[in-house]
C-alpha cells in the first residue's frame, strides 16, 4: 500500500507544479536566506510574500497602491501626539521605558521586558509605557490607535533583519510557544506545523501555505479590508480548525508569536505586508 | 501500523473481542465499530448503504468532507484541489472499502502523524471550539456516504 501511495504522491506533485506556477518560490526567484540559529527546524527560511501571486506582491511593495500606509500614517501621528498625565507623547518616553530606539523595537519583540517582568509583544510594551512612563489609558487591542503605533514602530525597521532572543529570561516563553506550535488543536485536530512546516509551498484548496512567518505584521489583508495583528491572524487559523480562539495579547499567543518570530529571525521587516 | 491504536487508546474505549485480531471502539453516542488486524472498518456504521452522490456533495463540502481542501479528486468543476495529501483518483483500487472507511473515520489509527481529520471521533482533541464538543464532523451515515462516492474512484488520472 506504502509504494502505492507514493506514487500516488508523486502525481500530485506533477498538479502541484503546474497549479502553482505564478509565485517567486516556485519560480525560483524567491529570497531565500539560511537559518541564524542551528535549532531552527526550517532548512530555508522564506518570507510569505514570496508565497503569493503578483498582483498581492505589487500591492505590497509600491507604497502609493499599499492600503496598509494609511494605517502607518496614522500611526506616526499619535506617536508625537502628548496624551496623559505626565504631559507627554510615546515619542518623548518610548527609548527610556522600552529601553531601545523604535527601529530596533521593530525588530526585537516579542521580548522580555525587565520593567514588565515577562516576555512582552510590541502591543503590550506600548501600553506599559503608556500606563508607566505617560500616565496615560492602555490602548485596545485590534483598534486603530494600537494598529496605528505598531504598524508605525514595526514600519521604522522596514527592511532590516528580525532579530528576536529566545534565551537567558526568554528561554521558557519560547519553549511555550515551541510546545503550542507542535501541538494538534480543534476539532479539525491539526498543529501549525501540518501546514506551516510539513506543506509550506503547497495548496490547501485555493490557497498557496507559506512557512507562517510573522515578519509582515500589522498585516493588510483584503479579506479583512484591513490591517489587523498576529493575535487577530492566530484567532482566525484557531478558527479554521474549530479551537477554541484565545484572548488578544493571552500569554500563550505572546509565546507563540514569539517563537513564530524567532523561526523567522533574519527575514526582513515588511510591515506593512499586504496578503489576500 | 498498529502503533496508532495504542497511542489513542487513552481517549477512546478499546476492548478486546471474542475475536483476538479486532478491536471494538465505542464513545459516548456514536456508533460502535469493530477495527480489524488489517486496519479497517468492515461494517457500515448505520447497517445501510451510502448514498454517493450525497458524498461526492459531501467532498466538497468545506464544513463537511471538504476532501478537496487536500486531495486532487475527478471534480472537474471545482476549480482549487489541494495538495497536501495523496490524490484520490483510483483510489477504490488502492484501498477496500473497510480500509476506506477507517480513513474517514480514524486516520490516526494506521497514521499517528497525519494531518487528516477524524470525521468520526469526538474524543481526545485539544481546545475544541465549543461548539463542536461532542460532535462529530460528519455523521455515521454521511461517513457511509462518502465512503459509498470513494469506492467509485476507480480510475487514474
Amino acid at each position: 500500500m506504502r509504494n502505492i501511495m507514493y506514487a500516488a504522491v508523486g502525481l500530485m506533485m506533477t498538479t502541484a507544479t503546474a497549479m502553482a506556477a505564478g509565485t517567486p518560490y516556485h519560480e525560483g526567484s524567491a529570497t531565500i536566506i539560511e537559518p541564524t540559529d542551528e535549532r531552527n527546524p526550517l532548512a530555508e527560511v522564506v518570507s510569505g510574500i514570496d508565497f503569493r501571486k503578483s498582483m498581492i506582491r505589487e500591492m505590497q511593495e509600491d507604497e502609493f497602491s499599499n492600503p496598509g500606509m494609511i494605517v502607518v500614517d496614522y500611526g506616526a501621528e499619535i506617536w508625537e501626539q502628548v496624551d496623559g498625565t505626565a504631559g507627554k507623547s510615546l515619542s518623548d518616553v518610548w527609548e527610556s521605558c522600552a529601553g531601545m530606539d523604535a527601529a530596533t523595537a521593530a525588530v526585537s519583540y516579542p521580548r522580555y521586558h525587565d520593567g514588565a517582568g515577562k516576555v512582552i509583544s510590541l502591543e503590550q510594551q506600548i501600553n506599559y509605557c503608556r500606563e508607566t512612563a505617560m500616565g496615560a489609558e492602555p490602548y485596545k487591542w485590534e483598534k486603530a490607535d494600537m494598529l496605528g503605533m505598531t504598524a508605525f514602530i514595526r514600519y521604522q525597521g522596514n527592511g532590516e533583519a528580525i532579530n528576536v532572543s529566545i534565551d537567558g529570561p526568554a528561554a521558557a516563553t519560547y519553549e511555550r510557544g515551541k510546545e503550542l506550535y507542535y501541538q494538534r488543536v480543534g476539532q479539525l485536530d491539526m498543529s501549525c506545523a501540518h501546514c506551516h512546516e510539513d506543506n509550506y509551498g503547497n495548496y490547501i484548496r485555493a490557497d498557496m501555505l507559506s512557512q507562517g512567518h510573522i515578519n509582515g505584521f500589522p498585516t493588510y489583508r483584503v479579506k479583512w479590508n484591513g490591517v489587523g495583528s498576529t493575535h487577530r491572524r492566530f484567532r482566525g487559523c484557531n478558527g479554521n480548525i474549530r479551537a477554541t480562539k484565545l484572548a488578544y495579547g493571552h500569554e500563550d499567543y505572546v509565546a507563540l508569536e514569539l517563537y513564530l518570530a524567532w523561526r523567522g529571525n533574519g527575514l526582513t521587516v515588511e510591515t506593512p505586508a499586504v496578503r489576500q | 501500523m498498529r502503533i496508532g491504536v495504542a497511542l489513542i487508546a487513552g481517549a477512546m474505549a478499546f476492548s478486546m473481542s471474542a475475536h483476538a485480531d479486532t478491536k471494538f471502539v465505542k464513545e459516548d453516542g456514536l456508533v460502535s465499530y469493530m477495527i480489524t488486524d488489517s486496519m479497517a472498518i468492515n461494517k457500515s456504521l448505520t447497517g445501510a448503504a451510502g448514498d454517493a452522490a450525497n458524498g461526492r456533495k459531501l467532498a466538497i463540502n468545506r464544513k463537511k468532507g471538504n476532501c478537496l481542501a487536500c486531495h486532487v479528486m475527478p471534480i472537474a468543476e471545482q476549480q482549487f484541489h489541494g495538495e497536501t495529501a495523496p490524490s484520490l483518483y483510483g483510489v477504490a483500487t488502492r484501498l477496500s472499502e473497510g480500509e476506506l472507511r477507517m480513513q474517514i473515520v480514524n486516520a490516526k489509527v494506521t497514521n499517528e502523524d497525519t494531518m487528516m481529520p477524524s470525521f468520526y471521533r469526538t474524543t481526545g482533541y485539544n481546545r475544541p471550539d465549543k461548539k463542536f464538543i461532542g460532535k462529530t464532523i460528519l455523521s455515521a451515515q454521511e461517513v457511509e456516504d462518502v465512503v459509498a462516492y470513494l469506492m467509485t474512484l476507480d480510475k487514474d488520472e
